[in-house]
Parts: C-alpha cells; structure tokens; sequence
C-alpha cells in the first residue's frame, strides 16, 4: 500500500471546520500536545511503516 | 557507610615474578577485576587456560552499580558456578509500574515465560556478584593468579605477545602475555596506552543514584515516573535490589551541581517527598553521573582485546553495561581456548570484534533510544514523549512507545562469518547466530536442564536418537553428539518445540552455546565443514 494523497475525505470543509473547532479553546502549548496525540493517534491506526514514512518526507521531515 | 555490606579488603601479594626479577610469558594477563574481568577469569579456567588477574584496587565495587543482571549472562555465569549464589541472593520482579505527573499511568506484568532455568532478570548489587566470584576463583589456584594493588603503566606490542609495565607497592616491573584482555571499564587506561578512538554521543543530563534501606515493607516492582510532583522535569526509577536494599536513580539535569546533589541533606528530602508516607528509611550510597554512549572502534588491538565498558559505555536504561560485558567474555573465550591450543587459526579472533562489536552497536541503538525518550532534547520531542505517556493511561497501542529503558537481551549475530546458512526451512525464533534457549531435560532418569548439558567445546546436538556417530572431527576439533531421545530425554517436548524439532534436526552449537549451523538430518561431513567455518579455518 502506498500514501493516498487523492482526495478521501467526504465534506472536506466540514472536516477542517471540525479539525480547527477542537483546538478552538486550546492554547499553543495545548494544541501543539494535542496534534502530537493526533498524530500518534492515526500513526497507529495506520501501521504501515511504509506509507508512514512517506508521510513523513511529504511532511517535510529529514529522512 | 554502608549498614547491609561489609566491603572485603583483598590483600596485596608481591608476585614471585617481581622479587626475583624474572620477566615471564604469560598465556593470558586479563587487566581490571571488575565483573567482566573476573568472569574472564572464570572463564578462561573453565576452559583450562592459565590466567593472571591485575587490578590497581583492592576491594569490590562501592556502591550497587550495575544492579540488573539479565537471563543469558546470568547463564554464563551459571556455567561459571556463580548463578545459584546470585539468583538465591538476587530479587526478581514481575510488575513494573509506570506514573506521570501525579498518577499511575498503567502497570505491567513481564509474565515470564515458563520452562527455563534461569530468570528472565535479578536484581542485585554489583558488590554481591563480584564477592561470589573472588570466592569462586579462590578454587582455582592452579589456573588464575588474582593480583591486588597491580597497576598497568606501559604498554608495548610485539608480533605474538604483549609486554606490559606494571606498578604496585614494591615498584615497578615487567610481564610478557601471548594475550591481553582490558577490562579496566569505561575511563580504560590500556585503551589510551593503545591509542584506540573512543567515540560516539555524551548526553547533556546527569543522574543520581542512591541505595536506600527501608525499614518497612514496599512492594517488590520497578516504578519509573516521568515529571513526577516531586520532581517536576525529571524522571525517577525506583526498584528493589537484595537485603531490603532499594535503588533510585534520580534524572537531575544538566544544570545540576553534583558535589551538592550528593550532600545526604539534598538527597534525603527527596526520598521523603518521593515516599511520601513518612515510612523510615536510611541512606546508604549515593552517586552522581553523566553518562555517554559510545564504543571503542575495535575490540582488538594487535595482541590486546577489549571487553565491558572499556570496549563500549551505554547508558543505564536497560542495564546494558554489566550484561553486554559478561557476554563479550562469553565470546571471547572459546575463541582464545583454540588459537592458543592451535586448533584455530588467529583469524578467530576477528570474529570477536565482528560480532561483538555488532552487539555493541545494537545496545547503544536501544540504549540511545531509550535516552531520547527519557531526556527529550528538544519542546517538540518533549511534546511527543508527553503525548506517548497521556495515551498510554487509556490506550494499549501507546504504552508500547513508553520507553523507560528495553531490558537487555542478547544480540543474535545472524550475519556472522562463523555461521553456516540454512538450506532447509526452519521454524521459531532460533537461527545460526542465536544463543541456545534452554529446555528442561532428563538426564539419567533426573531432571536437568540443557544449557548444562552442552558440553565445553563444540556439540552435535540432534533429535535423531540412534545416530550412527558419536562425535564428528575437523583438524584436533572433536564435537561430541549429544543425541535427544538418549542421552537425555525431551519430557514435555519443549526442547522439540523449541528448536523447531523435527525428527533427525540436528544443530551444530558453538563452545559459547550459540547456534553454527542446523540440518534436518546429521550428515558429518555438513557437520565437519560448518566446524571449520566457525573457527574460521
């Protein structure tokens, strides 16, 4: 399996409404701890250490 | 200061060499006696070779140090006799506790698997093990010479032999050894006197460790707190070693002043706080350490071999140290048995820095692993690491990623050039390069167990069980068959499943107790090539 970077999300502007509302209330140190979750979150569900590795360049990390 | 361990004081004995003046080859002059060095000692005893032990001190190790010994150098010390004495004395835990911020985050149960001699760890002071082996080493004066008060100075390497400048409190004077083995630990003077690198990462954080004897029960478990509310940023580990003696390492910082972080009125407070129930306890030791890790950029050095920390420092999370050390010896001497009895060629002795120097390089990746989780080194890794632990209270998948140090298992050489690959398919998790897991056995109607089974030198060991040879030969190389089904008897089958036993499976095992090479069927000629690349010929 490889990164999916073609559109998958229905209603995207309802999502990146909802994204942005749950760190309404937060601070930066806040939501800065809450995206890492975020992340941890959905590295997890996702597994593949491939596709995370993609990620991770598209991402703009130093592989 | 210490109220549970009196500390020996082992006298200093002008050698006969030095008063008469005679310089003298020795077969092998092993320098430092801290754990590594005397299990050398021990070890090259057990395979007849005559050794000397030097070591600039005379006492055992002050303070608990390295506190947890791991099951496969317990092993090797079992062979050593050690391994009763240091597992009746040892604590061994189960369930470890981990706490952020002000509560439990989870706990767990290392349920250990069943069905092996020795325990997946103990817990016991440094002092304990090398008091057990001086003892054990006091019976052997036909083949090691244990020198107290015996500093190495100079150094000089000739083609086949080193000769050695040494000190002690009659002077100076001079000794020859077809072979040296450093084990004078990570400030290694006999690795300067070499001009070997040393390199690899220094870590910007300090440590205290404090032994400390509690009045009262508390439970025997590892806690480790990450930014607990008595010491906020830091971590803490606390766990139980022997004589109701507990150990805690506090994470201080970089900023930390050691000489006052030492001071008995800084440390008990802590404790105090940390306990927080008013129970009494008593402060025995304390100790303040940076920590690096980096190793050495060969273990061997023309006629000189390094082991233990001399030849790599980690750091602490995992013990990594004491274990990793006992299992370089382990690999170390077999190999040195032959090439002085000429039964292999020099070459063998490469093989130690190639497989030891890869073990060495897997610790320090766990070991670096476990330090960039403990001491995040930038807000945003800090971020990560306090997510990973908020997850971890709820979520299964996240405790994997919590980090407090990866118990030290050994390091399987799969790519070594003493291994004979596989041409059939095996199952399970042994492999040429593996250390031999152990089983329970009978032997002669008694209960047994296998690792003791294996003999000194080279085993076949097959599940045929009317082999048609007894031994198989290469060169003056005799390796006995030891046959399951008659020699001793797989009672419960774990040996078979074990080893993915099959039938006719036979394994060639090293003198070190790993895995050469394995077939489905014992064919001596297979058996005789596979000796001869394990020993490099």
């Amino acid at each position: 399996m490889s990164l999916n970077t073609k559109p998958n999300i229905a209603d995207p502007d309802g999502f990146y409404q909802e994204l942005i509302d749950s760190q309404r209330a937060l601070d930066d140190q806040q939501a800065a701890l809450m995206n890492c979750k975020l992340i941890l979150l959905l590295a997890n569900h996702i597994g593949d250490r491939e596709v995370l590795r993609t990620a991770l360049r598209l991402a703009g990390g130093a592989m | 200061m210490l109220n549970t361990y009196q500390y020996p004081e082992f006298p200093y004995v002008q050698s006969a060499e030095q008063k008469e003046g005679r310089v003298l080859r020795h077969k092998v002059v092993i320098v430092g006696a801290g754990p590594i060095g005397l299990t050398a000692a021990l070890d090259c005893a057990y395979r007849g070779i005559p050794c000397v032990v030097l070591d600039d001190n005379n006492t055992v190790s002050i303070g608990s140090r390295a506190v947890c010994y791991a099951k496969r150098p317990l092993e090797v010390l079992d062979r050593l006799a050690c391994g009763d004495r240091m597992v009746d004395k040892g604590v061994s835990w189960n369930l470890g506790k981990v706490f952020f911020g002000d509560e439990l985050s989870y706990e767990f149960n290392l349920l250990p698997e069943p069905d092996h001699k020795i325990p997946a760890m103990i817990n016991l002071q440094q002092y304990y093990l090398e008091e057990y082996m001086v003892d054990e080493i006091a019976k052997r004066p036909d083949l090691i010479d244990l020198r107290w008060k015996h500093k190495v100075t100079a150094l000089r390497q000739e083609n086949d032999h080193v000769v050695l400048t040494v000190e002690t409190p009659d002077g100076a004077f001079s000794m020859e050894a077809d072979w040296v083995i450093a084990c004078d630990g990570a400030n290694s003077g006999l690795r300067q006197l070499v001009g070997a690198n040393f390199t690899g990462q220094f870590f910007q954080d300090r440590f205290l460790i404090a032994d400390v004897v509690m009045k009262a029960e508390f439970p025997t478990e590892r806690w480790f707190w990450f930014d607990p509310p008595f010491h906020r940023g830091q971590s803490v580990l606390l766990h139980r070693q022997a004589d109701n003696v507990w150990r805690i390492d506090f994470q201080l910082g970089w900023g930390a002043d050691a000489e006052a972080e030492k001071k008995p009125e800084r440390i008990i407070p802590r404790v105090r706080e940390m306990l927080g129930d008013g129970r009494e306890f008593e402060l025995e030791w304390a100790s303040v350490y940076q920590f690096a890790c980096r190793r050495i950029d060969n273990f061997r050095y023309g006629r000189v071999l390094f082991a233990g920390d001399a030849a790599h420092q980690v750091s602490p999370f995992g013990a990594r140290g004491a274990n990793t050390g006992v299992q370089d010896i382990d690999n170390l001497t077999w190999k040195l048995k032959l090439v002085l009895d000429g039964a292999a060629p020099v070459a063998l002795i490469d093989s130690y820095d190639e497989e030891r120097a890869f073990a060495a390089d897997d610790n320090l990746l766990n070991s670096t692993r476990s330090t960039d989780f403990i001491t995040p080194k930038s807000n945003s890794s800090r971020l990560f690491r306090d997510a990973v632990l908020a997850l971890a209270k709820d979520h299964d998948f996240a405790r994997k990623l919590v980090n407090s140090g990866r118990l030290s298992t050994p390091t399987p050489y799969l790519n070594s050039s003493l291994n004979t690959a596989d041409a059939e398919m095996f199952a399970g998790l042994m492999k040429p390069g593996t250390n031999c897991a152990d089983a329970p056995i009978q032997c002669d109607g008694k209960d047994g167990w296998l690792l003791n089974h294996l003999g000194k030198g080279f085993t076949v060991l097959t599940l045929n069980a009317n082999p048609q040879v007894s031994e198989v030969k290469f060169g003056v190389i005799t390796a006995p068959v030891l046959a399951v089904g008659r020699d001793i008897i797989d009672v419960r089958g774990v040996l078979a499943a074990r080893y993915d036993g099959k039938p006719g499976t036979t394994y060639l095992i090293r003198p070190d107790q790993h895995v050469a090479a394995r077939w489905r069927s014992l064919d001596a000629e297979k058996i005789s090539h596979a000796i001869a690349r394990a020993i490099a010929a």
